[in-house]
């Protein structure tokens, strides 16, 4: 086993709204391994975003804590990188602005981070689109250059947060597979949210069942199918029929 | 298909001035309808703006000094609006404390109408030069401020989280983030300044002046000339809508990644 690289501690999270406080988050303890693709699995907003925000340091917890690399995370930081919901690219930049901005906010020089993010860009399939704009791009490449985004600023970890739920069945099985693809060349620390199981259990090495509101890790799944993994073996379905009956019924 | 649509827009919309043109012919040349010296037609005001390119009678100087006085006092009190205006709505909407310290004289300064500034302003400047440009100035300032604020208020959180993940500093974010996101309403203040600058000193020639397009058309209504007023209003709208034009082009240039 690899050593630790996520530690959660006992997180929890309480948001004060005007109609008085809401427990988000409840208790999670939860380690990650380096390189490993952790999967948080559970039913639509049980508080799956924000365990994932805690993480990366967009929200603070409210006890418990958050330890990555041994460092308390109290904000977010350039060693994690994050792949958002909807893309989150700056349509006012090429796909080659927005894929070495990291680098280029870190202060990288010129032709250091072109060359970097070039070689993102590749990997992520998106060579020859480097000049187009977000918005001559299809849902799918879009998140592609989110991915590539993410990876160019070379971080310690890579959350996602749920970054194939808005795309077509068809372009969301192609992205699940090519982003097994990419990680199994660039190795990273990745935690996946997403409330599809298939998805789960497609690019998990272990899953995290997450319980409804205020969220907490009911189980834990390894999963030690070997890649790349088929949606109709035995074992998958048996896995997806056992984790079904497991996770909690969202309204 | 688009091209082929697009050209009988382009049609259309010759033809809404020609026909415009036609009927006022018809109306006042052919049919003369009109008294010569209240509503003259198109062949006279033609025939008027053409002598005018040339002659300094009735008012003192040509068409194009008239043109040029009026651009002068325009052009540099909307340049001023803009290069005070815009940086300041952009620190007013990204610091707070910019914000509290500037809101309530700023919200005091906006309703009142860049004219009301006149009368102090010729009292304090007299009928130069300075009096315009600061009434000018003031007029366009006012748009410049509201849209580079509402611009930057339209920066969306995630984007401000990539910039906050990538480790970029509360200017970098304002700079790369912010800035580039308001840029299309910057753009309109932009133009709804030159409009508003136009329009404001136009009317403060008429109110107090020596020369310009509205010190034109206010000696020509003295005088009974409207065929000279008609040139005045003609000029006016034609450099302005040539002014809207050339931003349209500006915009197109700096404004990337947006559909058209």
């Amino acid at each position: 086993m690899n050593r630790e690289m996520i530690v959660c501690d006992n997180v929890s999270k309480t948001f004060e709204t005007s109609r008085g406080n809401v427990d988000v988050i409840g208790n999670v303890s939860l380690t990650v391994h380096e390189n490993e693709l952790l999967v948080l699995f559970g039913p639509g907003q049980c508080g799956k975003s924000t365990l994932l925000n805690c993480m990366s340091g967009l929200e603070t917890v409210t006890s418990g804590s958050v330890t990555i690399n041994g460092k308390v995370i109290d904000s977010p930081g350039p060693d994690r990188g994050v792949v958002y919901q909807r893309t989150a690219l700056f349509p006012w930049l090429t796909v080659m602005g927005n894929v070495e901005y990291g680098p280029k906010v870190r202060g990288m020089s010129k032709s250091e981070r072109r060359e970097k993010a070039q070689y993102y860009i590749n990997l992520v399939g998106l060579e020859g689109f480097e000049d187009s704009y977000p918005n001559q791009l299809s849902g799918g490449m879009q998140q592609r250059v989110g991915i590539a985004r993410a990876y160019c600023n070379e971080p310690d970890v890579l959350f996602m947060d749920e970054p194939f739920g808005h795309l077509d069945a068809q372009t969301r099985y192609l992205m699940q597979e090519d982003l097994i693809r990419i990680w199994e060349k660039e190795k990273r620390t990745v935690v996946f949210v997403t409330n599809n199981i298939e998805e789960a259990i497609y690019l998990a090495d272990r899953i995290a069942v997450l319980t409804n509101c205020p969220t907490s890790v009911k189980t834990e799944y390894g999963i030690s199918l070997g890649r790349p993994r088929n949606y109709v073996d035995p074992e998958f379905l048996r896995l997806r029929e056992e984790i079904s009956s497991v996770v909690d019924k969202a309204l | 298909m688009a091209a082929t649509k697009k050209k009988s827009y382009i049609w259309l919309s010759v033809l809404s001035i020609a026909v415009f043109i036609f009927v006022w012919y018809i109306a006042c040349d052919v049919l003369k309808l009109t008294d010569a010296s209240t509503l003259p037609g198109p062949k006279t005001v033609v025939r008027t703006f053409i002598t005018k390119l040339s002659s300094t009678a009735p008012d003192g100087a040509t068409l194009f000094e008239h043109i040029g006085s009026s651009l002068e006092i325009a052009m540099s009190g909307w340049a001023m609006g803009v290069i005070i205006g815009t940086p300041l709505g952009i620190a007013m909407a990204w610091y707070k404390k910019i914000d509290l310290y500037a809101r309530p004289l700023f919200d005091l300064i906006r309703p009142v109408p860049g004219l009301a500034w006149i009368p102090l302003m010729i009292l304090l400047f007299g009928i130069g030069l300075t009096s315009k440009i600061v009434t000018v100035f003031l007029s366009a300032f006012v748009p410049c401020v509201l849209n580079s604020y509402t611009g930057i208020r339209q920066t969306r959180d995630v984007h401000l989280w990539v910039g906050q993940t990538f480790g970029a500093s509360d200017f970098q974010m304002l700079m790369k983030i912010a800035v580039p996101t308001s840029l299309p309403l910057v753009m309109t203040g932009v133009r709804v300044a030159l409009g508003a600058s136009w329009t404001c000193i136009v009317a403060a020639e008429m109110l107090a002046s020596t020369k310009g397009l509205g010190y034109m058309i206010q000696q020509a209504r003295g005088i009974y000339r409207p065929d000279i007023i008609i040139c005045g209003m003609i000029t006016i709208g034609v450099i302005g809508a040539l002014f809207s034009w050339l931003l349209t082009l500006v915009e197109r240039v700096v404004i990337k990644g947006v559909k058209r």
